[in-house]
């Protein structure tokens, strides 16, 4: 752990927690966001936000994969798992995302439904490969990150003839999400976005670079800087953002620069790009239909598309109207302004996409920061 | 004349459990006395009833039963058999009481090899020949292949409280210390690296312990222990938030205080599990008040399944029984109960 403990030191947290103390403009508020969940899920778990002054607040964004993916989506694949008879593949923490009807894959699996719960897109490979008489359906969902190991599956499917093995594609794309939190319709009702730069995504960045930023940070006029999961990582992110404010600068800056380059992986880059084609648009949960903002997969892979395999016409399904994740997505509204926020909506029973898992802004703050609010309410 | 019946003996090696042993006639008689009453032997068991009776001492009984699922069966640092053992023993302990009868009840899927029961059989009474507790009622039954995980035991224990021990999980009080008997998650580390979907090489392995000696310890030097339990499903962080709720209290901890083998530190992180969530299978929680902290703490360290025991934090008095705790990293954060089950993450 010796290489994971320089990054969680709080003697260096300490510093530069001071640093920032010592160069923030009191006279403003800073509001950042952090676009990963996996940023969300570190604020969260080191209690970064206490080391903050009062004027430096994060927002949260919506770059937590299974909290933006729609109801719809899972209601295909408990379809497949339920209806179809086909074992669905899938990553441990979309178990729990509610579908419709108050059912998901956990419940879906206690009814008798053959979902297993994967590691990798290899498992689900291996599993169709033990399996033949069996149809197996790998549920891909994620950013970037998990993008190529599912290009991969399904090129190591074709190339050994697998004829039992599809995927349910939901990967998504953090650009165009990014755009579209200045974009989208919506924005003209909540008025301004109080977001004055980004915390740009870890592990995406390793795969697309810290190129596709630029255009971004140039037309929105948002300083980005990329950082790496860990605790010290986002202190330091945060610091370089409130220099780059400070000096009336967008640019993309790079804290990750251990592991993130310019460029990306290129040849995962190629990969995907030879076995997935752009959607026109796609929903997702809290943002609502974002254009170009996900995969499908190309034609020439058209047996392994499970879509297509199974004829699954999508159906959105809205999320309760009194649920606020839009605007908290946008940083407009915390998650306390929420009338259902802690009462109707809960981790146990999540309404909208930010509670659904620990990385959300409204189950971050009700699992790990609701003590903060009780506090105001004692005072 | 009529000969005498000859049985051939259980074949260990080889055989397996069929319905027949479940049955209730010769099978399952033969089962009982070659595997179970072999392994286990004492006065009660040879008297061949179907209940155990005892004599009673004084004072305040105490009952507590546990089912024990389990999967792999076998694991690095012990198995289902003296897992089923320490539970219960540990469930009773504690309240304070010093255990002293086991029952154990199996459910056998049939098709179970004998030689695995017996490995099982055998841990069993290895670890309840070392707690000093006997098993002196028991229950086999057998299920269809396809019903069952292989086997499920279920243990119930009783014992006496001494006089003058109070132990509730209600008895937190602000200003409270709490301790933890030593590194918290080993066991649901020890078991996810044999899980199938997820084989990894660790040294680490489960903590499975019966309590009952190192609580007899403390309870010597601190009478006045509030509050005892053990960490098991769920972990530290869910019992801490059990007792808060139960005491109508807050808790603040020191993440850094809490002890956590780097193995299974780097295991949680690469698994993306928080170990605070991990179940312990030899470890307890004890509150006591502020004036006996030190000695209570001194106490713990000076038996073997306390080694490495720590102060971990201080009760406090918030009506919302939020559980805090300030992070190695210098911020600030609660300890959530768990939702659901613990899920790795895909990040």
């Amino acid at each position: 752990m010796k290489y994971i403990d320089e990054f969680r030191d709080s003697n260096i947290a300490q510093k530069i927690a001071d640093r920032i103390c010592a160069e923030v403009d009191p006279a403003r508020q800073y509001s950042f966001m952090e676009f990963c969940g996996g940023h969300t899920h570190a604020i969260a778990r080191y209690g970064v936000s206490e080391l903050l002054p009062a004027n430096v607040r994060m927002i949260h964004g919506p770059g937590c994969p299974v909290c933006v993916l729609p109801i719809g989506r899972i209601d295909h694949a408990l379809t497949l798992a339920l209806e179809r008879n086909v074992i669905v593949c899938t990553y441990g923490d979309t178990m729990r995302v509610p579908a419709s009807g108050g059912m998901s894959l956990i419940k879906a699996k206690a009814r008798g439904g053959d979902i297993r719960m994967v590691y990798s897109a290899s498992d689900a490979l291996r599993i169709a490969q033990e399996n033949p008489d069996r149809e197996v359906v790998f549920f891909a969902i994620g950013f970037e990150t998990t993008t190529p190991p599912t290009a991969l599956v399904i090129r190591n499917a074709q190339a050994c003839g697998l004829a039992n093995f599809s995927v349910l594609c939901c990967h998504v794309l953090t650009p165009s999400a990014i755009t579209h939190i200045f974009e989208s319709p919506e924005v003209r009702e909540y008025g301004t976005i109080p977001i004055d730069g980004f915390i740009g995504p870890a592990h995406v960045s390793i795969v697309i670079g810290s190129q596709p930023y630029v255009q971004f940070a140039e037309q929105y006029r948002k300083p980005v800087v990329i950082a790496g999961f860990e605790p010290l990582d986002v202190m330091q992110a945060i610091l370089m953002l409130i220099r780059q404010v400070n000096e009336g600068r967008s640019d993309v800056e790079n804290e990750f620069a251990r592991a993130v380059t310019a460029h990306g992986n290129v040849t995962a880059q190629a990969l995907v790009s030879e076995v997935f084609e752009l959607r026109p648009s796609f929903e997702w949960r809290g943002l609502g239909e974002v254009p170009y903002s996900a995969l499908r997969i190309r034609p020439m892979f058209a047996r392994f598309d499970a879509e297509r395999r199974y004829d699954l016409v999508y159906k959105p399904v809205p999320d309760n109207k009194a649920c606020e994740c839009g605007a908290i997505l946008r940083g407009v509204k915390k998650p306390t302004d929420c009338k259902i926020f802690g009462t109707v909506c809960t981790p146990e029973n999540p309404m909208g996409s930010c509670m659904v898992s620990s990385e959300g802004a409204c189950a971050a703050h009700y699992s790990y920061g609701r003590f903060k609010d009780s506090a105001v309410v004692i005072a | 004349m009529i000969k005498k019946n000859y049985i051939r003996s259980l074949d260990v090696k080889n055989g397996c459990i069929d319905m027949g042993h479940g049955a209730g006639g010769r099978a399952s008689a033969q089962l009982i006395e070659e595997l179970f009453l072999a392994a286990f032997d004492n006065e009660w068991l040879r008297q061949g009833n179907d209940q155990a009776s005892f004599a009673a001492p004084l004072g305040r009984m105490v009952m507590a039963t546990d089912a024990h699922v389990v999967s792999p069966l076998f694991f690095p640092g012990g198995d289902i058999g003296c897992l089923s053992v320490h539970g219960t023993i540990n469930d009773v302990a504690m309240s304070g009481a010093q255990p002293l009868y086991l029952s154990a009840s199996f459910i056998i899927e049939e098709g179970f090899p004998l030689s695995e029961l017996k490995r099982i059989v055998d841990s069993m009474a290895q670890a309840s020949r070392a707690a000093g507790v006997p098993i002196i009622t028991g229950d086999t039954k057998v299920v269809e292949r396809g019903k069952g995980d292989g086997v499920f035991i279920t243990t119930t224990g009783v014992g006496v409280i001494p006089p003058g021990i109070v132990i509730d999980g209600a008895g937190a009080r602000p200003g409270d210390a709490i301790f933890v008997s030593g590194t918290v998650g080993d066991h649901g580390v020890a078991i996810m690296s044999k899980r199938e979907s997820l084989t990894f090489e660790t040294e680490i392995r489960s903590d499975t312990a019966a309590l009952h000696g190192l609580v007899a310890h403390m309870l010597a030097a601190v009478p006045a222990i509030h509050v005892l339990r053990d960490p098991t499903r769920g972990g530290l962080a869910t019992t801490l938030n059990e007792i808060a709720k139960q005491s109508g209290v807050g808790m603040e901890l020191d993440e850094a205080a809490i002890p956590i083998a780097s193995q299974v530190d780097a295991a949680c992180e690469f698994l993306g599990l928080d170990p605070l969530y991990v179940a312990n299978e030899g470890k307890l929680m004890a509150i006591c008040a502020p004036e006996s902290a030190e000695l209570l703490l001194s106490t713990m360290r000076s038996h073997p399944l306390g080694i490495n025991a720590a102060r971990i934090g201080t009760v406090t008095d918030d009506p919302h029984g939020f559980v805090q705790m300030r992070t190695r990293f210098g911020g600030r954060r609660m300890v959530d109960w768990l939702s659901g089950e613990q899920l790795p993450r895909i990040c």
